[in-house]
């Protein structure tokens, strides 16, 4: 009976042919280590945006009037409504969490590299359309910040030659931030952008699939077809889609139930973590919701220090540390395009960096470092030392990119294994 | 089916042609979409700019005008009052307004088109209240040795009669000049600068 219904859905739309190509008979490197679980992480944290932001959205007022005091109504009023947007509001911060610790792994282990870089762009698309999706929903709450942070954001289009003016009033569909801004970032932050978002995160996996999984050593686990003897190939069945076209070495497991067992256990681990801030820490000292927020927007009124939320900070950094505006808002925007490059900006043949050399893994762990310390800068009020150590770090940002397309052509790499090791 | 041989060269141009038609039409399609961003017809009703007869305003003397919701003050500076300004330098934050406070041709000591007329958004940098005007000698007072001044009564923020504000205020930068322009000697309009749209 069971095995009929199924039978008569797969003659009609391929579920379980789609389940075993991409779960149950897909081979994942064994060696995939805990940094493979934000991935996983990211994607529950999306289905967590969209659950409690389509819930947020039957209470939320999207008005210039209105704004504000729906948000109080929905903490205040609505049942279990401040549970909602916690939620929502720490999944934000959480995601950028998950999302940059997920792109520092693809750095470490060359996950950009032939034959990824698509992979990798999507990845990026993905990074972009959140950024965009992040800041439009901080301004949806319509408090001091969320206001002035427009501002800050909107008018860096002013920078410009020539449209620039133009192309500010466009975007905020009136001579100030208004109510009419309000409105378009409401539907670009619930519809537009969560779409777009989707659709390149279901392109993310696609491609992922369609490449293989990379791993900690960086050596290719689907191999030319009859390069391998009968012991070298994995024991597990796996779906003909890859078997056919590649040799399997037995250092991969299927995805379920073996990779995703292990995802949930670091699913737990994060649910700790994820109620811990929702429930005692929402604010996070100021990080995730920062204070101005709690008033109401004053176009009249500027608060004495605008920083946008922490994921951003980096980027403000390098913005404030150029002196010259139009400048500023373009090494901004090419630090991003910087990281887009990398595939092409790293030539190195070897991706994983335990076989690369001392040179790479230093200059990757500065750029970490220089990265969480551009955070704090521009994250905290101007000072004078401030000024010359977000210089000094940004021009260390951009060498990161510089060095590794020098040093990447003839790095001296250590001997790759044939095969994963433990 | 007919036999007559396949003429590609008519196919590439119906299939250009019909790519083509399909383009413009896009690009048509896209107007209202694009269009519906810019400020509406009420947004730019609000927005509008405004026209000043300055021809009635004595020497020293202040007005008030609304432009975009906020205050915007005129004031006809007397040949003393514009001496002032070149003395007072020194106790000033930004005196040579460096800071994107006004329109280009503003950022000078008189921060203004024409020396004799001062045009001010007339709230203060620091918190969003609106300043007082304190002539003939009251806003020694508050700063010695100069006679006129704006005076914030909020957080006690004080800005000479170009709108520079003097060290020590809470109020971090300048007052903000609008883009203004005279259309004659007696008129002048808010919110434009000369040539732009």
């Amino acid at each position: 009976m069971w095995q009929n219904l199924l039978d008569w859905i797969e003659y009609r739309i391929p579920m379980m042919r789609v389940a075993k190509m991409h779960a149950m008979e897909y081979p994942a490197p064994k060696n995939m280590n805990f940094w493979y679980v934000f991935g996983f992480l990211a994607t529950i944290v999306l289905v967590n945006q969209i659950v409690t932001g389509v819930w947020l959205t039957m209470h939320y007022n999207p008005t210039a009037e209105g704004a504000f005091a729906s948000v109080e109504y929905i903490m205040r009023e609505v049942d279990y409504g401040y549970i909602l947007r916690y939620m929502h509001s720490t999944g934000a911060s959480a995601f950028f969490i998950v999302v940059y610790l997920h792109m520092f792994r693809g750095m470490m282990y060359g996950s950009y590299q032939k034959p990824r870089e698509l992979l990798w762009l999507f990845g990026m698309f993905i990074y972009l359309a959140l950024m965009a999706e992040a800041f439009m929903g901080y301004v949806l709450p319509w408090g001091q910040m969320s206001y002035w942070g427009a501002q800050v954001i909107v008018s860096l289009f002013s920078a410009i030659p020539g449209i620039g003016p133009d192309l500010v009033v466009w975007i905020q569909g009136d001579y100030v931030i208004s109510g009419a801004t309000l409105n378009r970032f409401f539907a670009l932050h619930v519809i537009a952008l969560p779409l777009v978002l989707v659709i390149l995160v279901f392109l993310h996996i696609v491609a992922l699939h369609e490449v293989g999984s990379n791993n900690p050593d960086g050596v290719e686990v689907k191999r030319k077809k009859g390069s391998l003897s009968d012991d070298e190939k994995t024991k597990f069945k796996m779906h003909e889609y890859y078997t056919n076209k590649y040799d399997i070495i037995d250092d991969v497991v299927p995805f379920f139930p073996h990779i995703v067992l292990k995802d949930l256990v670091a699913f737990s681990v994060f649910l700790f973590l994820f109620c811990y801030v929702m429930f005692f820490n929402p604010g996070m000292g100021g990080y995730f919701l920062e204070h101005p927020n709690f008033e109401i927007a004053n176009g009249l009124k500027t608060p004495e220090h605008i920083f946008p939320v922490w994921y951003f900070t980096p980027f403000y950094a390098i913005l404030k540390a150029v002196p010259d505006k139009l400048f500023g808002v373009i090494s901004m925007f090419m630090a991003i395009i910087c990281l887009f490059l990398l595939p092409w900006v790293d030539r190195a043949k070897v991706k994983s960096w335990r076989y690369r050399s001392g040179l790479h893994k230093w200059n990757l762990i500065v750029f970490a470092l220089v990265f969480i310390f551009l955070g704090y800068l521009g994250g905290t009020p101007q000072e004078p030392w401030k000024v010359i150590a977000s210089r000094i770090l940004t021009i260390m940002y951009f060498s990161f990119f510089v060095l590794l397309y020098l040093y990447s052509k003839n790095e001296k790499t250590k001997p790759l294994p044939a095969r994963i090791t433990k | 089916m007919s036999n007559t041989p396949v003429d590609n060269s008519r196919r590439r141009f119906l299939t250009i042609a019909t790519s083509v038609i399909g383009g413009v039409g896009v690009a048509g399609a896209a107007v209202p979409f694009i269009a519906s961003w810019n400020p509406s017809a009420k947004a730019k009703a609000a927005g509008a700019d405004i026209k000043v007869d300055i021809s009635k305003i004595e020497p020293g003397q202040l007005i008030r005008v609304e432009w975009r919701s906020k205050p915007v003050w005129i004031v006809r500076r007397t040949p003393e009052i514009l001496a002032e300004l070149a003395k007072d330098e020194d106790m000033l934050k930004d005196p040579n307004s460096e800071e994107d406070q006004q329109p280009e041709f503003a950022r000078s000591r008189y921060r203004s088109l024409k020396e004799e007329y001062l045009v001010l958004v007339g709230i203060c940098t620091h918190l969003g209240c609106s300043p007082q005007y304190l002539n003939d000698g009251q806003f020694e007072e508050i700063v010695e040795g100069v006679p006129d001044g704006f005076f914030c009564p909020c957080h006690g923020s004080r800005f000479d009669l170009a709108g520079r504000v003097f060290d020590g205020s809470p109020a971090p930068t300048n007052l903000v000049v609008p883009p203004y322009y005279y259309i004659d000697d007696n008129t002048i309009l808010i919110g434009s600068e000369e040539g732009a749209a």
